[in-house]
Formats: structure tokens, C-alpha cells, sequence
């Protein structure tokens, strides 16, 4: 902990091995991100948290932290960027909080709603994506999915069960679930899965659980996910980095 | 700002593909209505039932843009008001409406007036008179130009409220993350 890089002209210390957002997070500073979870390897798939180094933008979640670098993160022009990432994902997805039993819990909508996104400005896309409710106690709604493969990832490190997979390419690029017939009703998930518990949106729910807690006092209700996200930082990892089951 | 100080600033509402929720959340401000009387006053809305929008300082508008008469009022009070603000979830992404925007229209008026078991003697409606349904439902911005979205379904009443002071007194509109809900 003796080294030390410049985050908005201020001294955050990290260890070898952080990157630039472990650290920061480490350190009680907060930089935007969405498919980064504490508990497993960064992913660097939805570039919320990218900041600028050096005139150049780059992930902090995977940037390594390196003594003297000098990273600016809460300016009006990355802050602008990272409103419009999330506006292309309101955009892309079909993201209908008023009706969706995630509101409060959501990372996306406490992103936007953080940031101070009023609109998703873009054109929606509104795509046919129909839910998969085969499974007797969970529901997976793919309207929601923002591919931030977080439950890809829990399912295969963790539960090493691997249930979930992304396919496609590009904007076809979609959510499927590892089963012959494509249903989860055909996998052995469980309700006591990691995959269960990192969703950062509607997708994966467990059933008839859906309004045990009141909109408005849900995580998100309480505080924002700009102070949410200290808290939750320092943990121990669940996830090895890798998937056993799929490399051999 | 001293002729806005001797006039009172000239407000149109209306619901297009909307509930009323959003003007429901503006009654909600209870006696701020009397000191927001004081500063503006109604030009075409449910309140005064005037039936077409004149020149406006704001106009608000809750709900998208389900059928043709929706796109001829957005584009009259687009042309009437300085200051265009899509208020509530529909207005801003379509909404609970736009749910019908990965079926095909035909399908919805078939299962809604025809296929529907307690309908009796059925057809989907056809009257000249009625507005014809667009292909798929809008939000505001995919029309016209709009100034400024207010989130929410309902925006509450100290967002409304909130909005509207921060516009009165000449400031740009900040909610601010409490405020900011798109439930």
C-alpha cells in the first residue's frame, strides 16, 4: 500500500495487482460502473466506468493501478459518456420500471437515476424478446438483459453449473440458456445459486417473491448506488476467473 | 426577465397516449397550486377545456403517441410553445401503451374486439371519426423536438413541483437523484 496514483488530482493508494477502480472503490471513491461486481474478475464489457488517462479513454475496472497515473472520472464530459451508455441500454432493451418488480434493486435504473439520465433520448428499439418462465420457481425475463454476463460468469465460477451463455454477435447478440431445449426448467439452477443473486436487473427472479419488500424501501430507495457501491466494494472474491467446467 | 415579472407565464397541458396520472400528480400539490395560479395561467388543458393550444410559454404533455390525432396535438403544441416538456413514463419511453410494440397491431385489435370470449356481435370499431391507430406507440421525442422529460409514472408532486420552480425562476430544471424515479 505504499504506491499511489492521482484520481481527480487527488492520492488513492492501491495495492499490486488493483485496478484503477478496486483501488478507488478501496479508497471510498466512487467511479460509475455497471457490469463490475466486487466478487468477480472485471469484465470491461459495458465501459461505464471508463475514465480518462493521458487524453485517452480507457475501463478502469480493468485498467491496472500503477504508481503516478493521472486518471480524471467525475467530469461533466466522462459523467456526459456514461449518460449515454445508459441511454443506449434503456434504448436497446425493453425497460419498463413502472411494471417491473426489480424497481428500487435495479443497478441500471439507480445508475441513471444517479447520473441524472432523463431520457433515453435514442430511438427504442422495443424487441421481441419472449420471458422464460418454464421453471417452476424462477422467471427470466430477457426484456431487461443488458449482457453484463455477470450471471454467465456466477453460474460457471461458482456454481460451476454454467446455465448461462451469451450468443451472437453484435446486436444480436443475446442471453440463452444452456439446456437442449433452451428452457430453464431443463437445468438444475437452483434457488440457492450465485447466479440467483447477481443480477444487476429484472432478469432472473425468483417467483412470487416479487413485492415481498414495498417499492420505496428497497436498496436503492434508501441511498444512492454512488454511496451503495462504497459499501458493497471491499469484499473477498467468490469467482476463481475462470470456469473449470468450460476450459476443459 | 422584467415583462415575465408583469405577465403571467402562459402554461398548455394535455394527455396524449396517457391515463391522466401525470396531471392527477399535479393536483396532487395540494394548496401549491394557489401560489403556482399566482405565476402562470392555463391556456389548452383538461383544467380550462380549451379545445386548441394558442401561443404558450410551456407546454406539458403526458402520454406517447398511439394514433394520428396524438401526432396532429404534439405538432400544435409544438408549434405554439417555447418550451416543450414530456412529462411521466409514457411520454418519455412510450410507456404501459408501448407494451403493445413487439405484437403486430392487427393481432392487438383482433384478441382485444373480436377474439375477446365476452364480447358478443364483436367488431373492431371503424367509425371515420375515430383517430387511426399508429403502428406502433412513441414517445415524445421520436415526434418533435422536446425541451425537457420529467421521468416517472406518476412523477410525484414535489417533482412536479420542483420542475416548475426551478423553470419559473429562470433556472435550468435539476431534479437531482432523489427525484429522478422511473417507477
Amino acid at each position: 500500500m505504499s504506491d499511489t496514483f492521482q484520481l481527480d488530482g487527488e492520492a488513492v493508494p492501491y495495492s499490486p495487482g488493483q485496478t484503477v477502480l478496486q483501488a478507488a472503490l478501496a479508497a471510498g471513491r466512487y467511479i460509475p460502473h455497471l457490469c463490475y461486481h466486487p466478487e468477480f474478475k472485471p469484465h470491461g464489457s459495458c465501459k461505464v466506468c471508463t475514465v480518462k488517462i493521458g487524453g485517452r479513454t480507457a475501463a478502469s475496472c480493468t485498467l491496472p493501478a500503477q504508481a503516478g497515473l493521472e486518471i480524471e472520472s467525475d467530469t461533466e464530459d466522462m459523467n456526459a459518456l456514461r449518460r449515454t451508455l445508459v441511454q443506449m441500454l434503456f434504448a436497446e432493451g425493453n425497460h419498463f420500471c413502472p411494471s417491473c418488480e426489480k424497481s428500487g434493486n435495479c443497478a441500471l435504473q439507480a445508475l441513471g437515476s444517479d447520473l441524472g439520465v432523463m431520457t433515453a433520448g435514442f430511438r427504442h428499439f422495443y424487441p421481441d424478446r419472449p420471458v422464460d418462465a418454464s421453471h417452476p420457481d424462477i422467471l427470466l425475463d430477457f426484456n431487461r438483459c443488458i449482457l453484463c454476463e455477470l450471471c454467465v460468469r456466477a453460474s460457471c465460477e461458482v456454481d460451476e453449473k454454467c446455465v448461462f451463455a451469451l450468443s451472437g454477435r453484435g446486436i444480436t447478440k443475446h442471453l440463452v440458456v444452456n439446456a437442449a431445449s433452451g428452457k430453464l426448467a431443463d437445468t438444475d439452477i437452483a434457488l440457492t445459486d450465485k447466479a440467483m443473486q447477481v443480477c444487476p436487473v429484472g432478469v432472473i427472479l425468483q417467483k412470487r417473491v416479487g413485492f415481498a419488500v414495498p417499492i420505496g424501501q428497497r436498496r436503492y430507495d434508501q441511498r444512492p448506488i454512488s454511496a451503495q457501491a462504497l459499501d458493497d466494494a471491499p469484499r473477498p472474491s467468490s469467482g476463481k476467473g475462470h470456469c473449470t467446467a468450460c476450459e476443459d | 426577465m422584467s415583462t415575465l415579472e408583469n405577465k403571467k407565464i402562459r402554461v398548455a397541458t394535455t394527455s396524449l397516449a396517457g391515463c391522466f396520472g401525470c396531471h392527477m400528480s399535479l393536483l396532487d400539490i395540494d394548496e401549491r397550486l394557489l401560489t403556482l395560479l399566482e405565476l402562470v395561467e392555463f391556456d389548452r388543458s383538461p383544467l380550462t377545456d380549451i379545445k386548441h393550444c394558442g401561443p404558450c410559454d410551456v407546454g406539458f404533455i403526458e402520454g406517447g403517441i398511439c394514433n394520428a390525432e396524438n401526432v396532429h396535438v404534439l405538432r400544435e403544441f409544438r408549434d405554439n410553445c417555447k418550451i416543450l416538456v414530456a412529462v411521466g413514463a409514457c411520454a418519455v419511453t412510450g410507456g404501459l401503451p408501448a407494451q403493445r410494440n413487439h405484437l403486430s397491431l392487427a393481432d392487438c385489435l383482433q384478441e382485444v374486439y373480436v377474439t375477446e370470449v365476452s364480447l358478443h356481435n364483436s367488431m373492431i370499431p371503424n367509425d371515420p371519426e375515430l383517430p387511426l391507430p399508429l403502428d406502433k406507440v412513441h414517445p415524445l421525442h421520436e415526434v418533435v423536438k422536446v425541451d425537457y422529460f420529467i421521468p416517472g409514472c406518476p412523477p410525484s408532486a414535489d417533482t412536479l413541483w420542483k420542475f416548475f420552480t426551478d423553470l419559473l425562476a429562470g433556472r435550468t430544471p435539476s431534479l437531482g437523484v432523489e427525484l429522478i424515479r422511473y417507477d
